[in-house]
């Protein structure tokens, strides 16, 4: 990476928060209304997908995008999330909200655990470490029978929730909060000290150190909220599907669209991901019900290496350029 | 996905027209659908670890949808399959039901295949009260306890007490009793249920567990296990496996020349064609789970003619070319649907739900009738014993003799044959 | 499950045969991965997508699958070197390997590994040697062959790489550009070309691997997933830049899932495994066997 100077600092950095905020939810209310005029229940369903995405490239841009580290494992700590919003709900009879915060709480630890054991390394074997984070996590889900190791989980969900249509909606608009929220976490992440700092790591970190920046504490507090935001992505799943096991929790799209999204959305930026989650998801929702094989994956594969390749600042880099 | 399927279907509806007189299909165009079809959608998993079986099952439902509109269609009307490829992706099944239902706005939905597949789609079809006809799914009524939920398959209702029962009664024909017994399973739902039953079994007939283990499935090498299980000298050996880890387990058996009394169990993999083939000699006298076999006590009406139409197209559709694990159950579950929807007479889930409780339905595999909660009224675990077997050659699977059932006892054709091994 | 010398002794020799495996997809990614610091993931993708070739080709002309790994690896040369020509133009060029070189080369697995479905199917292939179904035997200990011959192949091609890397003039060279390209310019040598002889090299290796697995057991197009984990976790072990330091950890490794397989069950194989890596990961980052930082 080259080195860049540290970006200037903006004139007045607390009051652009504000319209961020009221922006952001006067688009998800807007997407809220329109899909509840249009009265499909698919429209929830799809809508979810996408989202789920948004989140977790979000999460993975704050790590990846902000410092250079790439989380290969982010099945796992997704999974860790779902998990923990099973446990809790089988030990405790805890629904979907404590479900959400308890997975957050669980899987930002993990990230914790997973920087604090390799984060003093070179960045591959972090990502290194991740990749095998995921395969151990695995593992011992496969052998717990109390989650239903590999014969999977059920959750029996109620048919309607009261104040929305039916679940569908309800979760969806959970997801929506959410997207919301880990969008302006990114964002706040982006414009605040911890940020600059992250990207003064991404440019070169051995600069940094010298110039003072506390590099291990800046990436050990980047690896908790990505693992965080990550586990929160997963957290609703099983209510979403009903059911799930290890194999659908644990699988490999959902860490090759967690790199995937945020670089061909341009990573560095809280709203690459977004575009890059948003663009990608609807392709691959729609050629699950359209095309409808394998080329799905195929496709999402070839726009990855051809992005990379043509585009390395992503959408967003190359609308910046012009 | 319904534009390939319409060009199948064209395909598949005239070389059944064509009466099976062995001319080869070939790429007929789209033909137009007449108005109004009864729209059957479904996932399927036409990708993906599942899709093996998933493809084998959807080929069975196009040729069942041919012969219905070859002789005029379902209450007058064309039948038409509506699937969409769930890649074997949990994640993607709610999306596609949640589609299918609102806005292709099909008729009827059957489900995709396999346990972890069907699941999640249940909340979706019990939210609007449709009624679900799955196929080869396990246990997944037991926590949902819908009543518009029926099973196509054979283990039924209770697998912990009935599914090893036969396996148990097969270990009894041993001219030297047995004394102790291997467990070893997959770490997936089916094979950690039947190891489960195996258990129940084994303990209810006073055999000593000498090993009982499981094994994830990216498990590469099994002699490790095998050497184990051989240390522990059982008499009788019970594996519940799916076809990678059947494979190996094989092979590594057949290495160590581990030749218990009996062994098999619940491995899925030797009722396929791929695996027959590759084995040889080495499923000489395994003692495995079934769901057909082409014995004498299993010639059932239509069953024949179906599987010759079946692997007619199975070269081409690269699925399972002998076609006698899950297609002539794919077969009959539309058959079953057909049956009630003409006894009902008009689309009404709730009829067509009560029609499917309490009648009994003639299939290519027999009569079917539901219990309670969906599931098969009466399981029908068969235990093959593979015998005579010399070559991996193909041609044999399709005849008597060959897959001798020994369990259960009224459909049994053939004595069990001791121990576990090539042929002399 | 009582302790049984037998077994033990039987579950290392097995463990080491495994780890001749091992060894086999390991080497190739300790010369891109340790060597030329190129996050190569989707070398096991490559060994698959090899097995699969081996497979088609053998069954076609009739012959072993080891021959016809031999004969197959200099078309995974040429592959090689593609893929890097491509990798340098795009990416080290411009000082991107880190971020968007590692997202190539997933892109890359990932296409592998999907483009093996759409053409070859979700279904295993096989390619049995003749010799595949023989096991010798000394005293209690059983050699079968399907694992013996591939692992000895295996350390065959990775000896002559071995002599190949320290006593010609390239091969130097090699092991010299990971530490400093500049000094190699320098010598009138150019890195790109080492880099891209290098890396050919290790996707030539990846061929020979993909002929040891299909004979070890069949293999389906996402056979290579189950490896990736394994090979890198082999390479950080071993030390980077020190192939002898790989395959003495790849043998490690193949013990340890062995022996943990026997005693344990197998279930816990993968979580001890990757659970030792971690550990070195804490205690020992330049690996078991590598020079300290």
């Amino acid at each position: 990476m080259s080195a860049s100077a540290l970006p200037a600092l903006p004139a007045s950095d607390a009051t652009r928060h504000l319209p961020f905020w009221l922006g952001a939810f006067g688009v998800a209310a807007a997407v809220f209304l329109a899909l509840k005029l249009i009265g499909n229940e698919y429209g929830y369903y799809a809508g979810y997908f996408i989202l789920q995405y948004v989140v977790l490239a979000s999460a993975w841009n704050i790590l990846g995008g902000y410092a250079g580290y790439v989380n290969f494992g982010a099945a796992g700590f997704m999974a860790a999330g779902a998990y923990t919003a099973i446990v809790v709900r089988k030990a405790f009879g805890l629904d979907l909200i404590p479900g959400i915060l308890c997975a957050a709480a669980f899987a930002g630890l993990l990230g914790l655990g997973t920087g604090y054991l390799t984060l003093r390394l070179k960045g591959v074997y972090f990502s290194i470490a991740t990749l095998c984070l995921a395969v151990v996590l695995q593992t011992l889900v496969v052998n717990w029978d109390y989650v239903g190791g590999s014969r999977g989980a059920y959750i029996i969900r109620p048919m309607t929730m009261p104040g929305f249509s039916s679940y569908g909606e309800y979760i969806f608009t959970v997801m929506l909060v959410l997207a919301v929220i880990a969008v302006g976490v990114g964002r706040t992440v982006e414009h605040s000290r911890l940020g600059r700092g992250l990207q003064a790591i991404r440019d070169n970190e051995r600069a940094a150190e010298a110039v003072g920046v506390p590099t291990l504490r800046l990436k050990l507090i980047a690896t908790t909220l990505c693992g965080a935001l990550m586990g929160v992505a997963g957290a609703p799943l099983p209510y979403y599907s009903g059911y799930l096991n290890p194999e659908a929790a644990f699988s490999l799209s959902y860490a090759v669209n967690a790199i995937a999204m945020p670089l061909i959305g341009g990573a560095g930026t809280w709203l690459g991901p977004v575009i890059g989650a948003v663009l990608l998801g609807s392709l691959q929702q729609a050629a699950t019900v359209t095309i409808s094989s394998a080329l799905n994956l195929w496709i999402v594969g070839w726009i990855l290496v051809i992005f990379v390749a043509i585009a390395p600042r992503g959408i967003l880099g190359w609308f910046g350029k012009r | 996905m319904s534009l390939i399927t319409r060009r199948q279907l064209g395909r598949v509806a005239v070389a059944a027209a064509v009466a099976g007189a062995g001319q080869t299909p070939g790429l007929f165009p789209a033909h137009a659908q007449s108005a109004n079809p009864i729209r059957i959608g479904y996932a399927m998993a036409m990708s993906g670890g599942l899709a093996g079986n998933g493809r084998a099952t959807n080929l069975a439902y196009q040729i069942w949808a041919a012969e219905v509109n070859a002789r005029g269609g379902l209450l007058g009307r064309p039948v038409q399959l509506v699937v969409y490829d769930d890649q074997t992706n949990g994640g993607t099944v709610p999306g596609i039901y949640t589609k299918l239902l609102d806005v292709d706005k099909v008729d009827i939905v059957t489900s995709p295949y396999a346990t972890a597949m069907i699941a999640p789609a249940m909340p979706v079809v019990m939210q609007r009260q449709m009624t679900f006809l799955t196929i080869f799914g396990a246990g997944v009524n037991e926590s949902f306890k819908y009543d518009r939920h029926f099973n196509m398959n054979v283990v039924g209702d209770n697998m912990k007490e009935t599914y090893a029962k036969g396996f148990l009664d097969v270990v009894g024909m041993l001219p030297t009793p047995a004394r102790s017994i291997a467990i070893v399973a997959v770490d997936n739902e089916f094979a950690q249920k039947a190891a489960e039953s195996a258990r129940f079994h084994a303990k209810a007939k006073g055999l000593r567990i000498v090993y009982d283990r499981s094994y994830p499935p990216s498990t590469v090498d099994f002699t490790p296990t095998v050497r184990a299980i051989q240390s522990a000298r059982p008499d009788v050996v019970f594996v519940a496996s799916y076809p990678p880890d059947s494979n190996g387990i094989l092979r590594a058996v057949s290495e160590l020349r581990f030749q218990p009394q009996i062994f098999g169990g619940a491995m899925v993999g030797p009722q396929l064609a791929t695996m027959q083939a590759q084995m040889g000699p080495i499923l000489n006298n395994l003692v495995n789970w079934d769901t057909y076999s082409p014995e004498p006590t299993m010639q059932f009406p239509g069953v024949a003619a179906f599987q010759a139409k079946y692997r007619e197209l199975a070269h081409k559709e690269q699925v399972d070319l002998l076609g006698n694990y899950i297609p002539p159950y794919a077969y009959a579950q539309m058959q079953v649907l057909e049956q009630a929807l003409k006894r009902v007479g008009r689309i009404d889930q709730a009829a067509l739900a009560a029609d499917l409780h309490k009648s009994e339905f003639d299939t290519i595999v027999g009569k079917v009738k539901f219990g309670p909660n969906g599931e098969w009224a009466e399981p029908r675990n068969l235990f093959c014993q593979f015998q005579n077997i010399t070559d991996g050659d193909l041609e044999k699977y399709k005849r008597p003799g060959t897959k001798v059932i020994l369990a259960p006892a009224n459909l049994k054709s053939g004595d069990l044959r001791a121990p576990y091994g090539p042929p002399a | 499950m009582e302790f049984d010398l037998n077994l033990l002794l039987n579950g290392i020799v097995s463990g080491l045969l495994l780890g001749g495996l091992y060894a086999a997809a390991a080497a190739g990614l300790a010369v891109s991965f340790g060597m030329l610091d190129i996050v190569n993931i989707a070398h096991p993708a490559l060994m698959v997508a090899a097995a699969f070739l081996v497979v088609v080709v053998g069954t076609a002309l009739g012959l072993d699958p080891l021959l016809t790994a031999l004969l197959l690896a200099p078309v995974f040369y040429l592959v090689g070197t593609g893929i890097y020509t491509v990798y340098n133009y795009f990416f080290e060029r411009r000082g991107d390997e880190a971020l968007q070189g590692l997202a190539f080369f997933f892109g890359v697995m990932f296409i592998i590994e999907v483009g093996l479905v759409m053409a070859f199917g979700p279904e295993q292939r096989f390619l049995d040697p003749d010799w595949g179904f023989v096991t010798w035997r000394i005293g209690e200990i059983d050699l079968p062959l399907r694992m013996l011959v591939p692992a000895l192949f295996a350390l065959a091609a990775i000896g002559l790489l071995y002599l190949f890397l320290h006593k010609t003039f390239t091969g130097l060279a090699i092991a010299a550009v990971a530490q400093d390209a500049e000094a190699l310019r320098l010598m009138a040598i150019d890195p790109v070309k080492i880099k891209r002889l290098a890396f050919g090299i290790s996707v030539a290796l990846a061929c020979i691997a993909g002929g040891a697995l299909i004979v070890v057991q069949p293999v389906e197009p996402s056979s290579g997933q189950i490896f990736i984990g394994r090979v890198f976790a082999i390479c950080i072990m071993g030390g980077m830049a020190s192939l002898s330091g790989a395959i003495m950890a790849a043998f490690l490794f193949g013990v340890v899932e062995n022996v943990t397989a026997t005693f344990a069950g197998p279930s816990w194989a993968p979580a001890v495994a990757f659970g030792w890596l971690l550990l070195v990961l804490t205690f020992r980052p330049q690996g078991l066997f590598g020079r300290a930082a």
